[in-house]
């Protein structure tokens, strides 16, 4: 079984008001619920904006740290599951349930199996 | 008693390659569940047939000999690389062992191979070229010179295109009811542009490149076959064959347009809607630019008959 990885992409800055995000957290969850029980589960993980972020450089013998997200945009993370799909018309099933509850682009990608070497 | 049959002709070896390429290529990626595996083979298999067939002569299966021949021919290139502990090579031995090389009675194997090759995850100019060179046998420079790109960078969108089936494991299978009619126009779509492009070639010095029509024409036969209850199959192909039957008469001699107002068939066409005073008009017009006292006569005919009370 393939695990793929499903990206929320959230647009910078404020998140909506609650009368918004309340019912789609509640879908959220709902998906979530039914990925459990179809056994598709494996994580779930909501992120902080990407201002609170630090990324990290190794340069030689030296880490250069630094604020902010590694990448400058309008759009980043703010969301993904880990889901374990047959193939990738199962994952895209999911994803598509999963863009149709968050109300933002839903990025699916396969994750390397590393049992293969 | 018959005489044995005659050597096949490089001639009979390139049809038996275009009618069958596109079938053995769709059995081979069931059994070892690659692409590459089965491209490999299935070239591997023809350059086989082109050594001996014209001593040998043709086999009475041909599509078989080829599929037969490229199967073991994989199977042994297979083993040589699981011996040298890789596991893809292992993992295909063993899908192999278990599939059977007979098709099953449902579903033909290209029926499958085309909605591998215009999955929705793949981008449309990909779908085109997969389509072209796994089910209709196309070279790489071949479908590269029909869409005015240079080779290296169609031969990169194919191979980022079976990367692509093969690491985001994009099924090899034609997808469950509910999600057939949007599947399948997907691949009508892919169909109707082949036929578009060759129909109106974007670029280029002639107007239509005939060779992407009848491969067009050729997948819609093909699918009309597959899917014989699906109403929008027949009409895509029945758009494709109408469109077709017109070429010739698209094109004066020297290869410059016709538009269609020109042509004598918009007259007949107006008289079929009912609308006899632009159907005159238009029989006038074709009259006058008839060429010959032939042409000249039978257009006059019609006219007479439409003028009859």
């Amino acid at each position: 079984m393939k695990q793929y990885l499903l990206s929320i992409y959230q647009p910078d800055g404020d998140p909506p008001p609650p009368e918004i995000l309340e019912p789609i957290m509640r879908d959220i969850n709902a998906v979530n619920a039914e990925m459990r029980g179809a056994g598709a589960w494996v994580f779930t993980g909501g992120l902080y904006p990407p201002e609170v972020a630090t990324v990290l450089r190794a340069d030689g013998a030296d880490v250069l740290v630094t604020d902010g997200p590694f990448a400058e945009g309008k759009e980043h993370i703010g969301g993904f599951w880990v889901i374990r799909a047959p193939d990738l018309d199962a994952a895209l099933g999911w994803a598509r349930k999963a863009t149709t509850a968050c109300k933002l682009p839903v990025e699916v990608r396969p994750m390397v199996d590393m049992a293969e070497g | 008693m018959p005489g044995p049959a005659p050597a096949p002709t490089p001639a009979d070896v390139e049809r038996v390659f275009r009618e069958e390429y596109g079938r053995a290529v769709a059995v081979l990626t069931r059994v070892f569940g690659d692409i590459d595996t089965a491209e490999d083979a299935v070239q591997d298999a023809f350059a086989e047939a082109a050594r001996r067939w014209p001593s040998a002569g043709l086999p009475a299966s041909p599509a078989g000999w080829i599929i037969t021949t490229a199967r073991n021919r994989a199977i042994d290139r297979l083993r040589r690389e699981a011996a040298r502990d890789a596991k893809q090579a292992q993992a295909a031995l063993l899908r192999a062992e278990n599939e059977p090389i007979e098709e099953g009675p449902v579903h033909d194997d290209r029926l499958r191979l085309i909605f591998t090759c215009c999955h929705p995850a793949l981008g449309p100019a990909a779908r085109i070229a997969l389509t072209l060179r796994l089910l209709g046998g196309l070279t790489t420079a071949e479908i590269a010179r029909a869409f005015l790109v240079p080779e290296p960078t169609m031969a990169q969108r194919l191979v980022r295109a079976k990367a692509k089936i093969r690491d985001a494991g994009i099924p090899y299978r034609v997808p469950a009811e509910a999600d057939l009619p949007a599947r399948l126009s997907g691949v009508l779509a892919v169909a109707y542009l082949i036929f578009n492009e060759g129909y109106t070639a974007s670029s280029g010095e002639a107007l239509a490149r005939p060779d992407l029509c009848a491969e067009a024409t050729r997948l819609g036969r093909l699918l009309a076959r597959l899917m014989p209850d699906e109403p929008e199959v027949l009409g895509l192909l029945a758009l494709m064959l109408l469109t077709e039957s017109r070429r010739a008469a698209r094109t004066s001699p020297d290869g410059a347009l016709v538009l269609l107002a020109d042509h004598a068939i918009r007259a007949d066409l107006l008289r079929r809607l009912g609308r006899p005073a632009e159907a005159d008009a238009a029989y006038e017009a074709a009259i006058a630019r008839a060429g010959n006292e032939a042409e000249r006569a039978y257009l006059t005919r019609a006219r007479a008959r439409l003028r009859a009370p």
